[in-house]
């Protein structure tokens, strides 16, 4: 999918790709970091691996801790927060917008 | 198909190369419920920025989203009106990606379970263009870029239900993806699903477009997006076959087409890339666990099924047989389903559907579409289908002129009063046999000599040129047949 990501290299092969992961969550990185967060990527991964030696031959995949179907609501409005309220947290705003950092040429 | 093989495609006019476009549409199209999707919000266009939000809608920490019955029923109807078949089951997923108008971090869409799947629209040239599936899923929030130094982001969009259909890759013309487009707007708009105003955003679409050389397989394909209009949608299409061929055609590898996306540039008439979307594909799906799965009964679908309107095809068809409308007027009249029904109510209450047709689709439509009047469609009118249908009446019976008509039907629209009050008050009834009549045709006569020798010969159509003049001076009061009548009279009683 990623044109700009380097290839893994054979020591690290199967070891998260951590620029990647921090790139698709915004996340500025020290590239010196990398190695340290991989590290410990690693580690929680090994942790989750243990769920793959059990044998789930027949067991459907559970998505939700409930059997609930068709949990659904009437289309009836409800009463706003309210511009204060919405924006009481906001960094910055303008007039009633929240104001970011300019996003422009980034996702969507 | 009615085209055959050898008209399908681009010749490349440096070449003589015939390539195939190859086309499929992705549509975006905002629900018409009262509420969000998952939370009581209004679903509202226009209103102050953030007015419209709650916990559920900007991702407060422990809020719960809950599915709005009537989007579902809404997004059931569009899939049973477009022939798809529905999922017994179906779920949600999480879309994974973090952009300011997200405040989740992730878009409540579906992923390898849609509500639907098939389903397809056929064209009028009797093309099928397949649906590949239409899936449910939330709305972003809207982000602002071009007002000062910061991005500015209202969340009144987020949570908004869309319903989003995805073709195959059928279409090969740029008039074919306009058709398409059409068809599917219309379809959206009779099931009152959407009301697909491309200005305020409720129907958007993105185009996937590459060529190939006949008989030669499928290339990389561009994704275009940006096109706020259908006029854009083909306009983008056409620059994008020319582009893709020339591309090709360098013979430079380097120059050829990469699987990006381009934003159309409606001034310039051309699509520039965007940034490439480097690793903007890799959104983690992983099922919504907030919400239960989704079952519909064949039994429920039936009812709704039962429940749908005749859809604009099959009424255009029944136009034509019952009515004796052309096939281009009953297009124009089923365009929209409010317009089609005002049609229908005027053609059965003055018995005169021809004439219905003929005012609805030219005088009113003409009316609706007048910058200068403030009503913009059907659902505004000042005025009935009963005022409508006693003003063709009036014309049928000859009590007033056709231009007196177009008068009575701008003054409906500006007063809202009925025909009948109307022609009384502007003096419009017909002058039929007044002394007045003979005088304005003894004066429309008067130097006319060439046109009076041409009806004595015989050429009593020479007469017509006349008729103009007295209906001038009448203001739009005379019967033009009576005045013919009369100026072939008087010519007929002149000493020779
Ligand atoms: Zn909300």
């Amino acid at each position: 999918m990623s044109d700009s990501k380097p290839a893994p290299s054979p020591a690290n092969a199967g070891a998260p790709d951590v620029l990647h992961i921090a790139r698709l969550a915004r996340l500025a990185i020290d590239p010196r970091q990398e190695l340290e967060l991989r590290e410990q990527f690693t580690r929680i991964l090994e942790a989750f691996k243990t769920l793959s030696t059990l044998n789930v031959d027949g067991v459907e995949p559970m998505t939700r801790p409930t059997d609930f179907t068709d949990v659904m609501r009437d289309d009836r409005e409800h009463s706003s927060l309210g511009l204060d309220e919405t924006l009481a947290n906001a960094p910055a705003r303008i007039e009633t917008f929240f104001s970011v950092p300019k996003t422009i040429g980034g996702e969507q | 198909m009615s085209t055959t093989n050898s008209e399908i495609g681009y010749v490349s006019p440096k070449t003589q190369v015939r390539w195939i476009p190859v086309i499929g549409l992705e549509v975006h199209c905002q629900l018409k419920t009262w509420t969000k999707l998952f939370c009581g919000c209004r679903n509202e266009f226009g209103a102050t920025p953030n007015s419209r939000t709650c916990p559920v809608c900007t991702a407060q920490p422990g809020a719960l989203p809950v599915l709005n019955r009537e989007a579902l029923e809404l997004a059931l109807r569009t899939a049973l009106a477009l022939g798809a078949s529905v999922a017994p089951t179906s779920k949600f997923d999480r879309k994974n990606y973090f952009y300011c108008d997200l405040p989740k971090g992730y878009q409540i869409s579906q992923f390898d379970q849609p509500y639907c799947t098939g389903g397809g629209i056929t064209l009028e040239s009797g093309k099928r263009v397949r649906l590949t599936r239409i899936h449910l899923e939330e709305d972003a929030g809207k982000a602002i870029h071009d007002r000062g130094d910061t991005t500015l982001v209202d969340l009144n969009r987020a949570g908004v239900p869309l319903i989003e259909s995805v073709s195959e890759a059928d279409m090969q013309t740029s008039q074919e993806a306009f058709e398409y487009l059409t068809a599917l707007k219309e379809i959206l708009q009779y099931v009152g699903a959407s009301d697909c105003d491309m200005e305020k955003g409720s129907l958007r679409c993105d185009v996937n477009i590459s060529v190939r050389p006949e008989g030669e397989p499928w290339r990389t394909k561009v994704e275009l997006k940006n096109l706020n209009s259908f006029r854009n949608v083909q306009a983008s299409i056409e620059f994008e076959i020319r582009r893709q061929v020339e591309a090709y055609e360098s013979g430079d590898p380097a120059q050829f087409p990469v699987q990006e996306t381009r934003l159309f540039d409606a001034e310039k008439g051309v699509t520039r890339s965007m940034r490439r979307k480097e690793d903007a594909h890799d959104y983690r799906y992983f099922p919504e666990p907030d919400l239960p799965p989704i079952t519909v009964s064949a039994e429920r679908l039936d009812r709704l099924r039962s429940a749908l309107p005749e859809l604009p095809t099959a009424r255009r068809a029944r136009y034509q047989k019952d009515f004796g409308l052309s096939a281009y007027d009953a297009g124009v009249l089923t365009a929209d389903r409010a317009l089609s029904e005002f049609f229908e109510t005027v053609a059965r209450l003055s018995k005169l559907p021809k004439e219905a047709s003929n005012w609805i689709s030219n005088e009113l439509l003409r009316n609706l579409n007048d910058p200068l009047l403030p009503i913009r469609s059907i659902d505004e009118l000042p005025f009935r289908p009963h005022d409508m249908s006693l003003l063709l009446g009036m014309l049928d019976k000859g009590e007033i002129s056709g231009q007196a008509g177009r008068k009575v039907l701008r003054a409906m629209f500006e007063t809202g009063k009925s025909p009948k009050d109307l022609v009384a008050s502007l003096g419009l009834e017909q002058v039929n046999d007044s002394a007045a009549l003979d005088d304005w045709c003894r004066e429309a006569l008067v130097g006319k000599d060439k046109i009076i020798a041409d009806v004595r010969a015989g050429k009593t159509k020479a007469v017509g040129a006349l008729v103009g003049p007295v209906m001038k001076a009448s203001k739009g009061s005379a019967n033009p047949q009576v005045v013919q009548e009369i100026l072939l009279r008087l010519i007929a009683e002149m000493p020779s």
